[in-house]
């Protein structure tokens, strides 16, 4: 019975991990609105604790982000005005997608350069030990090779 | 032939390496978007004199814009440096944060004022357009009125020393201050 409740509490506990979204509430003109309001408060990091997004982050400076978000989606901005505001002032850094430039491109480049070098070496593997024949036998080892086959069996 | 052997070696030293510089890098700091913007513009209050003022009163430079509140622990830490800058003659120019203005006003009271004014930035819209995200920050305004340094953090002897003093040469440091004091003694 004991391990039950166990094991009902742990499946709950995986679904703990939603609480951390911050609550709050937001009226929005049209749902589309709302919609790219979740979209891009999801996209969009918050400065001061540095592994969230704004939605899920419970620093001033993040309510403050998302009533300008929400303020800037109720006026009409696109989703490009917003973010290009949001780079202005804090930089590429609230960005989890940042745009390609010279000082981010290591990060776009770098995953795929890295699995394009854990290829090679897994093909080079490969290659390697499918032509790798053993070397002939010498004179010697033949011999003793014949003699342990002719040896009657024990 | 052999120098494969060596591969997985130096795959493992140029990794160390990487790791071992990534150990030194502070990942709290913020790239500080508007370094080399002049200062945004905007109109507030005036702390003390309740008047309306524009980013031309932070001028000319250089100049210090410190972002403190009274809730910020960290800016009671700092407040007795700044004072001490103030002294030197040093222009500070503060930016009080999402605070109430009373008890800014009684905080001035209490430990000093070393501001030579205070924007009053309640909603803190002008702490979003500098980018602040936190208290205390403090920006240097250069001589043309761009913003030219940010700092995140207390700041205190060491940290003008290191970042601060090119632009404010004539700022003793605590050694030198005590030797003169000690020299006219």
């Amino acid at each position: 019975m004991r391990s039950w409740v166990h094991t009902l509490l742990m499946c709950f506990s995986l679904w703990a991990g939603e609480g951390f979204a911050v609550i709050e509430t937001y009226e929005f003109s049209s749902p589309d609105l709302a919609a790219r309001y979740h979209r891009l408060s999801q996209e969009l990091r918050c400065p001061k604790c540095q592994n969230q997004n704004i939605a899920d982050s419970n620093a001033p400076i993040a309510r403050d982000l998302r009533v300008v978000l929400h303020d800037q989606l109720e006026q009409g901005a696109s989703d490009e005005e917003i973010l290009a505001f949001m780079v202005a002032r804090y930089g590429e850094f609230v960005r989890y997608r940042p745009s390609v430039d010279r000082q981010t491109i290591w990060l776009w480049v770098a995953p795929l350069g890295l699995m394009c070098m854990g290829v090679m070496a897994l093909a080079w593997h490969f290659r390697n030990r499918q032509t790798a024949s053993p070397a002939p036998l010498t004179a010697a080892e033949q011999a003793q090779l014949e003699k342990l086959l002719k040896e009657p069996r024990a | 032939m052999r120098a494969k052997r060596f591969l997985p070696l130096l795959a493992f030293l140029v990794l160390a390496a990487l790791l071992y510089k990534g150990l030194s890098i502070d990942p709290t700091e913020l790239p500080a978007a508007r370094l080399g913007q002049p200062f945004p513009d905007f109109v507030k209050a005036e702390l003390k004199s309740g008047q309306p003022i524009s980013a031309e009163a932070l001028m000319p430079g250089p100049a210090l814009v410190n972002v403190w509140a009274t809730w910020c622990y960290s800016c009671r830490v700092e407040h007795p440096y700044l004072l001490a800058l103030a002294a030197q003659g040093v222009p500070i120019y503060g930016l009080n944060y999402k605070d109430e203005s009373q008890k800014a006003l009684a905080w001035l009271d209490q430990l000093g004022d070393p501001y030579r004014l205070n924007i009053v930035d309640a909603e803190g819209s002008l702490g979003l357009d500098l980018g602040v995200y936190g208290a205390p920050e403090t920006y240097v305004i250069g001589a043309d009125g761009r913003i030219v340094h940010r700092h995140v953090g207390v700041l205190d002897e060491a940290v003008f020393a290191r970042d601060f003093r090119r632009w404010f040469p004539s700022v003793m440091t605590d050694e030198a201050a005590k030797k003169v004091r000690e020299g006219n003694g």
